[in-house]
């Protein structure tokens, strides 16, 4: 991986975040005659050349179907497929590669677990507790697991500043919770969740924890073993690789104790009329030819990634965020939405008399990418009286030019209105 | 710049800034509530209708974009007073000009919606400014009380 070892590790005020920005042809273009400036990372990131490189190199030389062959492009691609997978366990601290299972994406990932996990053991009575700030993958899911089972979703409040209520969470954790599912950081704010905090209150009460890191992967260095949840479920695409990649972690006791979510190939030791026996861990749970390339993909972005490291990606993030809200505080007219004091690189507003959707499309005008929206959060944006936001969200090759560029466009919205 | 300005002309920004028939009617005969689940738009139309099914007076309420609500002001200037099947008619040649182009086969009405044509350029804005026309459709067609852009 070129960019692994091309890119040393150096202190924050030295992030070569123009070194970075050479790694994405995609940022290098115009948009509207405007050099493109990219804000919709927390929808999905760009890729660097060294991940499409990964993939390609994959297709032209090594693609073959996994775990059958006994030819060698087989087993090439099959050695790629598991040693992504090893890539990714030791990036986030799993502690045997058999917890970290394959999955579209952190949407599949809650689905598994409300499916495989959660359906056949809840019953009438027991509770599933959210938060309100949850995207609708971490809600919809837990809706319909209560349907299936008779078993009630209750939703902990997020206070003024967007931060959860931890107050109202522990009493809301009880006797009665089975699951406690939450984001690691907020999609719609950027709030970063007092993982560790809600997993302790969980654990007490004796349900498992459920979290949807979609959000954390590109900012932070997880460790799963240290934030000692059961499920931690991500997507590939919005760390910089490939869509439709994703890995559902789980404690290996806890996975071996569930039946498979979906039956097929792959997942099976043997088959007949008669009975079929499982495979084990992880194959268990990834029924048919699974995405190859975007397991490899997602290897190669756990190298990239290596190869910079996260503790200066989010303090060069953290930087322009900070610049980001200042710029924000001293614009008349806007209105950022929540003041967590643990904040991701997102950052949500609105404008006094505009709506949302007008100002993506003159921003849009101006090269500026942003989302605009409910951002998959309806009872969040509820919960604030809005229906919408304009959301700019920063990724590392981000810049404070950029962010002059995103206000400047800002001005250009005040102009038209 | 120039789509942009073809898309936001100021007639759009009057509408939006002092949208025509917006409140709610006294004694509604129908009421329908219009909705766009991929930007949270929300448009509730309130009519009353004669007995040949003539549209006597409309009125709405809601929250949405420029583009949404300048729409809704254009659409219930035009439409008050006319017969359903008119009504109707403005959709399909409105429909048309903001996803074909051209004036949607011209006739008298259409240049009040003509200032809408400069969303053709944009495919996500589509739903829009045809959310009220929607909302309108299944008020005359006496479909549900909610109606979907999706």
């Amino acid at each position: 991986m070129k960019a692994a070892t091309a890119t040393a590790i150096k202190p924050p005020a030295d992030f070569a975040v123009e070194k970075i920005r050479a790694d994405f042809p995609a940022l290098h273009q115009k948009v509207h005659g405007r050099p493109l400036v990219y804000l919709d990372n927390a929808a999905s990131a760009q890729k660097p050349q060294a991940v499409i490189d990964a993939i390609s190199d994959y297709y032209r030389r090594d693609h073959a179907n996994v775990h059958r062959g006994v030819h060698t492009l087989s087993q090439r691609a099959t050695d790629a497929y598991e040693g992504a997978r090893e890539k990714v366990r030791a990036w986030i601290n799993a502690a045997s590669s058999c917890e970290c299972i394959y999955v579209s994406g952190a949407t599949e990932g809650v689905n598994l677990v409300a499916q495989a996990y959660a359906r056949p053991r809840l019953k009438s009575g027991d509770e599933i507790v959210a938060t309100i700030s949850e995207h609708h993958s971490n809600i919809v899911p837990w809706q319909m697991v209560c349907e299936q089972t008779g078993a009630v979703l209750r939703a902990i409040p997020v206070q003024d500043n967007g931060e959860l209520d931890l107050r109202a969470a522990a009493e809301l954790i009880g006797g009665r919770t089975r699951i406690v599912a939450f984001g690691h950081i907020s999609n719609a704010l950027g709030t970063v969740n007092p993982v560790a905090e809600l997993t302790a209150m969980a654990r007490a009460a004796g349900a498992v924890t459920v979290v949807d890191g979609a959000q954390a992967m590109p900012h932070l260095r997880v460790d799963v073993r240290a934030l000692d949840c059961d499920f931690y479920t991500f997507s590939g695409h919005k760390m910089y690789g490939p869509t439709g990649s994703g890995i559902l972690y789980g404690k290996e006791a806890l996975l071996d104790s569930m039946a498979p979510y979906r039956g097929g190939g792959e997942m099976i030791k043997s088959v007949s009329f008669a009975g079929t026996v499982y495979h084990d861990l992880p194959h268990k749970f990834e029924a048919g030819t699974p995405f190859i390339a975007g397991a490899v993909g997602l290897g190669a972005t756990v190298d990239y990634l290596g190869g910079i490291g996260m503790e200066q990606v989010a303090a060069h993030e953290s930087a322009v965020l900070d610049y980001a809200l200042a710029r924000a505080a001293d614009t008349p007219g806007l209105t950022v939405i929540g003041r967590p004091r643990q904040r991701a690189a997102i950052l949500s507003f609105t404008m006094d008399g505009v709506h949302p959707h007008d100002i993506g499309t003159v921003l849009d005008h101006e090269g500026v990418a942003v989302r605009t929206g409910h951002h998959c959060a309806q009872p969040l944006m509820q919960r604030f009286g809005i229906a919408a936001t304009a959301r700019a969200s920063f990724g590392m090759y981000n810049t404070r030019a950029e962010v002059d560029a995103l206000f400047a466009a800002v001005g250009k919205v005040r102009e038209m209105f | 710049m120039s789509h942009l300005r073809e898309l936001y002309q100021e007639v759009i920004f009057d509408h939006n800034r002092n949208p025509h028939n917006f409140g709610k009617l006294p004694n509604p005969d129908r009421t329908v509530h219009g909705h766009n689940p991929l930007c949270g738009d929300q448009l509730t139309l309130y009519l009353q209708v004669d007995a040949d099914g003539a549209i006597r007076d409309i009125a709405f309420d809601g929250h949405g974009c420029a583009i949404s609500v300048a729409s809704a002001s254009i659409m219930t200037d035009l439409v008050k007073g006319a017969s359903a099947a008119e009504a109707l008619l403005w959709f399909d040649k409105f429909h048309a000009m903001v996803t074909g182009g051209g004036d949607g086969g011209g006739g008298e009405g259409m240049e009040k919606l003509a200032v809408l044509g400069g969303v053709r350029q944009y495919p996500m804005r589509v739903k829009c400014a045809t959310l009220p026309w929607h909302t309108l459709q299944a008020a005359l067609r006496g479909g549900g009380a909610t109606v979907s852009t999706e």
